[in-house]
């Protein structure tokens, strides 16, 4: 491995780490949104409070969108977003390669640019 | 139209699309209805001049080169999964993470701000989340504080001669935290405490938010090295072109 990669892959992995510590050590826990947070310590400063707009979507639907669409719509989100990145990523790593083999490496920059 | 102009709306059509599908049930976003409509529109009103720097930014850029679209795109890319991510914390909540820290080191705070309008516009439209009438107030903590914060740690850490990976790491860091402060404060301004007023009440925002923040902040920070050193192995044309690696540091 080179040293990018070790680094990577540590970084990756205390990333996962950091995210996957509180499942355990909190067992149980609600693990809501902190916005709900948000919005009970609103109430909490101004007594009862009602929104003054409902989201368009809401009042479109005549309700909130259902936690199942929601997440299938969430993977969609995070699908084309790693899509796009995987796309360039994958065009760069292949343009090194070509131009390593052809000897290219210092040439011009823009030949690599189909 | 020019033939540039065209790519350009081709490409804004196609992220408005992207972004139009970015449901996060859990935000550090003031929810709809929750910010008096005077607030509203003050956020609104200080938010222009950085989304009209931005989009002159971003003109500039693609006309300069458009090979400069592929990073326009990662950035984009890159805020669109980060904040996709919902991630137990702490505290026992989630939270999800802001992403505009690649874009504003690599592009500059403007261009992140028409970016992150994007993402905050269709959320609150079609997902429910953030909202319309709070969008001023949420484009002004996660789409210009927050990159300016990335921007200027960073551009600190490269005045310190510090090693890149740790200032990439404390911009990211830095500008997901401070996404949240802005938030906080401006939550607090609307509501001060009737004890203390807005300061107390900031405090008390600041305390729901930060220690489930602090966390997912350093997983952004870890996240954004790593995307950075993947595109210095092999992206480094690209970043030649829009200055991010100077002649000299090339291999």
């Amino acid at each position: 491995m080179t040293k990018n990669a070790k680094i990577v892959f540590i970084l990756l992995a205390s990333a996962v780490l950091i995210a996957a510590a509180p499942l355990f050590i909190l067992r149980g826990a609600q693990f809501g949104g902190s916005d709900d947070a948000g919005s009970v310590m609103i109430e909490d400063i101004e007594g009862e409070y009602t929104p003054w707009f409902t989201p368009v979507l809401e009042t479109a639907l005549d309700g909130e969108v259902p936690g199942e669409v929601e997440s299938l719509i969430f993977c969609i989100q995070t699908g084309i977003g790693a899509g796009v990145i995987a796309f360039f990523m994958g065009r760069f790593v292949e343009r090194r390669k070509w131009q390593k083999a052809t000897g290219m490496e210092n040439a011009d920059d823009r030949k690599g640019d189909k | 139209m020019t033939k540039r102009e065209t790519i350009l709306l081709k490409a804004s059509i196609a992220f408005a699309i992207l972004f139009a599908v970015a449901p996060t049930v859990n935000a550090m976003h003031i929810m709809e209805g929750y910010l008096p409509a005077g607030y509203c529109v003050a956020w609104g009103i200080i938010c222009l001049p950085f989304l009209v720097a931005g989009f002159i930014s971003l003109n500039k850029k693609i006309n300069a080169s458009r090979r400069n679209l592929t990073l326009i795109a990662m950035s984009g890319a890159f805020i669109f999964v980060i904040s996709s991510l919902k991630i137990p914390s702490v505290t026992g909540s989630c939270s999800h993470m802001t992403g505009t820290g690649l874009g504003a080191i690599l592009f500059g705070p403007a261009a992140v701000s028409v970016l992150g309008i994007i993402v905050l516009i269709f959320q609150a439209l079609l997902l429910a989340h953030g909202g319309i009438t709070t969008l001023g107030a949420n484009t002004f903590s996660m789409a210009v504080m927050g990159p300016v914060m990335a921007f200027a740690v960073y551009k600190l850490c490269g005045k310190m001669n510090m090693n890149r990976k740790v200032s990439v790491f404390l911009a990211a860091l830095s500008g997901d935290f401070f996404t949240y402060c802005v938030t906080s404060v401006q939550l607090a301004l609307a509501y001060p405490s009737e004890v203390g007023g807005t300061a107390a009440s900031a405090v008390k925002f600041l305390g729901v938010f930060a220690p489930t923040q602090i966390p997912l902040a350093v997983i952004e920070g870890i996240l954004t090295v790593v995307i950075v050193i993947g595109l210095e192995t092999y992206a480094v044309p690209e970043l030649k072109n829009i200055g991010f690696l100077r002649e000299k540091e090339v291999r």
